[in-house]
């Protein structure tokens, strides 16, 4: 039998908070995203206080603190570094894993036999992780992801237990898909669930006993698979690549309520000019740009969202080309009288640069294709020092700083915030 | 006093400024006959670092160790792998803050400075001590 897991970091933002703040040992902490818009981690002292994921900061802000619960701003420095280190760690354990995300990671455990050396690892495991590192995480041991992710799901909830869930034979599995409602299955969305839900398809059980055929002939063989991993068949394999990124955002709330198309367009460039930057340090070329501007949820006034694509004739990675696309769609979907606070820019259809196919109608040479590329370099290794090249279209102030009035210091990345002893 | 010659340091190391770009191709001369006895230059982190992901480095704010080498903000690099032993010097949270001490175990659980000018931190029955890690080296600089 095949040994898959799953480590996946307990409320991974909040637990790396508190590594350097041991007075914050039991104190409820919660993470805002950037801007210190909504709550996006929550340690289990403010799960338990009723915060809910994503809730504005401002709706729960006054009962939180003077209940004495605290507060950060993200710290993606620290985050950072400290998922390099607990995935350093996993990749010494085990000749294959993938890095799912930036606190989960899936391990093929080759060397394990059985249900004893599966738990003896998962303990292990924790154990190492949360000594050298300081982050607790909990670990789902299945012989499918599917199944990895339903354990890790019994670990996290099962209570008194050691973080460690292993599922291996038919009866356990069985067991616990009957209480576990389908949208908690990995990869089954909301409409998949509504559309499950209309023919009687309740819980994981019911959705692996669901006929085969009826599933691929009704929905896709994405679901097939699903349903197969949940029988304990393996489907989907660990990639020990990562997949090159599919699209670049970059996007901003607002502090003030933006009404004049003059004063959006030169932000929007900004964000043009980092999407286009992000894009060629991805080594990617795009084919499509998208620009979206909402308005406030929050806002008694009238509300728009408005969202629109520019085609390009070819993938490129020029930022004038990204700018001038961004352009045309702001001025096609921005809506005089709206006060915005919220925009973004969105790269996607990407295709590697060295398989471009050239278009036919295609004006340019090679050679002034050629000289573009040597100009966005130039400019990117410019930036990328104290100096500062700006487009036209650019806000001056360039991309308007982030937000971030209760960030702890970065203590693992910058000599001068490191922590310090008393 | 014997001083060991330990290498030279690369030019990688140096600050971007002192960096020359030759735009223009270089002529060439007759190539260096140390190029097939080049060696990685010293790095100080292999020196200093066993365990990266487990090693994390701290300031030292006061004077308490400073009979064990450690001076008031030296960098401490603090191994988390390493399990702390009778007479290791550690870095601790006492009651929520970070301390550095050497632990003594027996025959009495306390935390020892290393300054006639501090008492001895016996730990009381309710107080809340974790080791954070092993201190293997620290860092003082003096220009």
């Amino acid at each position: 039998m095949k040994f898959l897991a799953l480590v996946d970091c307990d409320n991974f933002y909040a637990s790396c908070e508190r590594v350097f703040r041991p007075d914050l040992k039991k104190v409820p902490i919660v993470v805002l995203s950037n801007n210190d818009g909504c709550v996006i981690a929550r340690s289990k002292e403010a799960k338990a206080m009723g915060i809910k994921m994503g809730v504005p900061w401002f709706k729960v802000k006054k009962a939180y603190l003077t209940q004495g619960g605290k507060v950060f701003s993200s710290n993606f420095a620290l985050y950072g570094d400290l998922s390099k280190r607990v995935m350093n760690i996993l990749d010494g354990m085990v000749k294959k894993m993938e890095i799912y995300s930036i606190d989960e990671a899936f391990l093929d455990l080759q060397h394990i036999q059985n249900k004893n050396q599966a738990y003896e690892f998962g303990i292990y495991c924790r154990n190492t992780i949360r000594q050298w590192v300081g982050i607790p995480v909990r670990i789902g041991i299945a012989p499918t992801k599917t199944l990895t992710k339903v354990a890790s799901h019994v670990a996290k909830h099962a209570n008194g237990g050691m973080g460690v869930c292993c599922l291996n034979n038919q009866k356990d599995i069985a067991h616990i898909l009957k209480t576990l409602p389908i949208r908690e299955i990995w990869g089954i969305g909301n409409n998949l669930s509504r559309q499950l839900n209309q023919m009687g398809i309740y819980s994981a059980y019911e959705l692996m006993q669901t006929d085969i055929r009826l599933i691929r002939k009704k929905f896709s063989v994405v679901l097939e698979r699903t349903v197969r991993e949940l029988r304990g068949e393996s489907c989907i394999q660990i990639e020990d690549h990562a997949d090159p990124k599919k699209q670049i955002v970059v996007s901003r709330s607002f502090r003030g309520k933006i009404e004049n198309l003059e004063v959006l367009k030169p932000l929007i460039s900004n964000f043009a000019v980092r999407a286009a930057e992000k894009l060629r340090h991805e080594k990617q070329k795009c084919s499509q740009v998208s620009v979206f501007i909402s308005t406030s949820r929050f806002n008694k006034r009238p509300q728009h969202r408005g969202f629109s694509s520019f085609q390009f004739p070819y993938p490129m990675d020029d930022t004038r080309s990204i700018l001038m696309g961004s352009k045309k769609i702001l001025a096609k979907i921005f809506k005089e009288g709206y006060p915005y606070s919220k925009a973004g820019i969105l790269l996607s259809h990407f295709s590697h640069p060295t398989f471009i196919q050239q278009s036919l109608f295609q004006s340019k040479d090679q050679q002034s294709l050629k000289q573009n590329t040597n100009l966005m370099e130039a400019i990117d290794a410019l930036n990328s020092n104290q100096t500062q090249i700006y487009y036209a279209a650019q806000h001056p102030a360039g991309l308007s700083p982030i937000q971030k009035s209760m960030v702890s210091p970065k203590y693992t990345t910058n000599w001068w915030e490191l922590p310090t002893t008393k | 006093m014997t001083v060991n010659y330990l290498g030279l340091i690369s030019a990688n190391d140096l600050p971007a400024s002192f960096t020359k770009f030759f735009v223009e191709p270089v002529s060439v001369g007759f190539p260096s006959p140390a190029n097939d006895y080049l060696e990685s230059p010293i790095d100080l982190n292999k020196y200093l670092i066993k365990n990266g992901a487990a090693t994390f480095l701290v300031r030292v704010s006061g004077d308490s160790m400073l009979n064990a080498n450690i001076a008031d903000q030296a960098i401490l690099i603090v191994d988390r792998s390493l399990k702390p032993k009778h007479g290791s010097i550690v870095v601790a949270s006492l009651d929520g803050d970070f301390v550095c001490k050497r632990l003594q175990l027996k025959p009495r659980l306390c935390l020892l400075p290393e300054n006639p000018k501090y008492e001895p931190i016996y730990i009381q029955h309710g107080q809340d001590l974790d080791i954070m890690g092993t201190v293997t080296a620290a860092i003082n600089k003096f220009e």
